[in-house]
């Protein structure tokens, strides 16, 4: 489902493999272009938060989030990385918000603070928008590895220093932790204490901080020439060895919601959109 | 050619040079070795010889950096790639992270250039084959030996098709089987026309592969010669360089007073 246009003298075998290289698409969501499935993701959580309420939500949620899952059949997968994400958040929006929101309906009190419904009700809004950002960005995540997105915005003309930016930070990540655990074994071998206490824990890790960020800014710097030796920021346009397909009923698609988020959002501040339950 | 002609540079905010009074020249297909102790100025040599000193790294650069008689003074480090490529000596800083096979990541450079694809898969292609990886192409970029790795960057840039590649330190964090395979690779590259200026702290693989070696110290250059010339020198060792083995052997039995049977390595 890749495409090569302007590449009149690549051999069929040629074509092929490139073709091989894109990322797996094995279900009809998965094979939407990058964008529209980042337009479904943004424009779902934020309908979410603006319209508020259950009913929106819900309404989000049926519509727009769980056909995609249910078409790339990672429905359950999805619903348990929602749940991790939406979770831990939840637990503390839930602790804060029935206790400390004001209310007239006190439904029980635990020493000086006053469990309220309305406190209840507003901790449940934001936990149904939380789950219901936590459902598209997992959706996204789950059917669009992040090279193929890149690749699509750096096509759409992203420059590719952002696209390369964000690729080289993700991978940094692990590396500084590989690189941290190195440095606190070499310490530790040395006689530094890491274990116990949270006051003993909090002194082994400082030792770790300078050489992990210098080594960290030393390799950001060799990284960074790497790619200028690379013809990384030559001005002008590139032949991508792949790209995926985008066709004019994603592109319809895309406007659409755009313009829908746009208009409910409007008619939301304007009181001509009632708020729903 | 390369041709470095009374150089002299100083990093941003540095008092004192790094380089001092460089000449040096790489003809197409001649293989050259840089040698010194550390902090002897060869990571940054490969800087200026590259292009990206001063223009990436800052600082002042004295005397002439040349590519085919021509001045590359003012050029930013993309117009220089397709003419010049340095490779560094850690593999995993060189990978661009936005790669999932090593055909990929190979081609990230012509693909920069903005080649045709044709052009850039033929290039690639070409690229794997000289350095004898076309068998790794569809492997992830993450999850290769130290060897591959490196292997994987050098043909990152001849993919680009530089005349000149400028090597730093590039067997640092190979094994022996490592070093082999791309003092291997980079003879094959040599004889395909390319020139190559490799620094390294390998005497063994410098003394097996060049046609020269150039001594470092303090900057500049205190010897230049063929490998036996330099690495014979009683010089060298003063410098803190050790001589490949086959010297040491046979400075032991001349000191012993000792015949060596024939030559030795």
């Amino acid at each position: 489902m890749t495409t090569e246009a302007s590449t009149p003298s690549l051999s069929p075998e040629d074509r092929a493999y490139l073709r091989s290289l894109a990322p797996a698409t094995p279900s009809p969501y998965h094979r939407l272009n990058p964008l529209t499935k980042a337009i479904v993701a943004t424009v779902s959580t934020l309908a979410a938060f603006v319209l508020g309420g259950y009913v929106a939500p819900a309404a989000i949620l049926v519509l727009l989030v769980l056909p995609g899952a249910i078409a790339a059949r990672v429905t359950a997968r999805l619903v348990r990385v929602a749940l991790l994400i939406s979770l831990p958040i939840s637990i503390s929006v839930a602790l804060v918000s029935v206790f400390t929101r004001a209310g007239t309906t006190v439904l029980f009190t635990i020493g000086p603070f006053d469990a309220t419904l309305e406190g209840v009700d507003f901790a449940a809004q934001v936990i149904v928008r939380l789950f219901v950002l936590a459902m598209a960005l997992g959706l996204f995540g789950l059917t669009t590895e992040p090279r193929a997105f890149v690749v699509d915005l750096e096509r759409r003309g992203l420059s590719p220093k952002i696209a390369f930016a964000a690729a080289a930070t993700l991978e940094t990540i692990p590396l500084m932790i590989e690189r941290a655990l190195a440095i606190q074994a070499a310490q530790r071998a040395r006689g530094l204490d890491t274990e116990g206490s949270l006051a003993t824990r909090i002194r082994g890790v400082m030792p770790l901080v300078g050489p992990v960020i210098l080594s960290s800014l030393t390799e950001v710097e060799e990284r960074s020439l790497a790619l200028e030796v690379r013809a990384f920021g030559k001005p002008g346009r590139r032949d991508l060895l792949w790209t995926l397909p985008d066709d004019a009923r994603q592109r319809i698609l895309r406007w659409a919601l755009v313009a829908a988020f746009v208009a409910l959002t409007i008619g939301r501040v304007a009181g001509l959109v009632p708020a729903l339950p | 050619m390369l041709e470095l002609r009374g150089v002299s540079y100083r990093y941003p905010g540095y008092a004192r040079q790094v380089l001092s009074g460089i000449d040096l020249s790489l003809a197409d297909g001649e293989i050259v070795g840089l040698v010194g102790p550390n902090e002897a100025g060869k990571s940054t040599l490969c800087l200026v010889a590259s292009g990206l000193a001063p223009a990436s790294v800052g600082g002042t650069l004295g005397g002439e950096v040349l590519i085919d008689g021509r001045s590359i003074a003012g050029q930013a480090p993309f117009e220089l790639a397709s003419r010049v490529g340095l490779v560094f000596q850690n593999p995993n800083t060189q990978r661009s992270g936005v790669t999932a096979t090593v055909f990929e990541e190979v081609a990230l450079g012509p693909v920069n250039l903005g080649l045709e694809l044709a052009e850039t898969v033929e290039r690639t292609r070409w690229a794997l084959a000289t350095l004898g990886i076309a068998d790794i192409a569809g492997r992830d970029p993450m999850r290769l030996s130290g060897g591959q790795a490196q292997l994987v960057a050098i043909a990152s840039i001849l993919a680009m098709r530089p005349p000149h590649l400028v090597l730093d330190e590039p067997t640092a964090q190979l094994d022996p089987e490592g070093t082999r395979l791309v003092g291997e690779a980079l003879r094959a590259l040599a004889r395909t026309g390319t020139g190559l200026l490799i620094a390294e702290h390998k005497a063994e693989l410098l003394d097996a592969i060049c046609q020269r070696v150039v001594a470092l110290d303090g900057g500049q250059i205190v010897l230049d010669g063929t490998p036996a010339d330099v690495f014979e020198d009683p010089r060298i060792a003063a410098i803190g360089v050790e001589p490949p083995a086959r010297v040491r052997i046979a400075g032991a039995l001349a000191a012993r007073g000792v015949a060596a049977p024939g030559p030795i390595g």
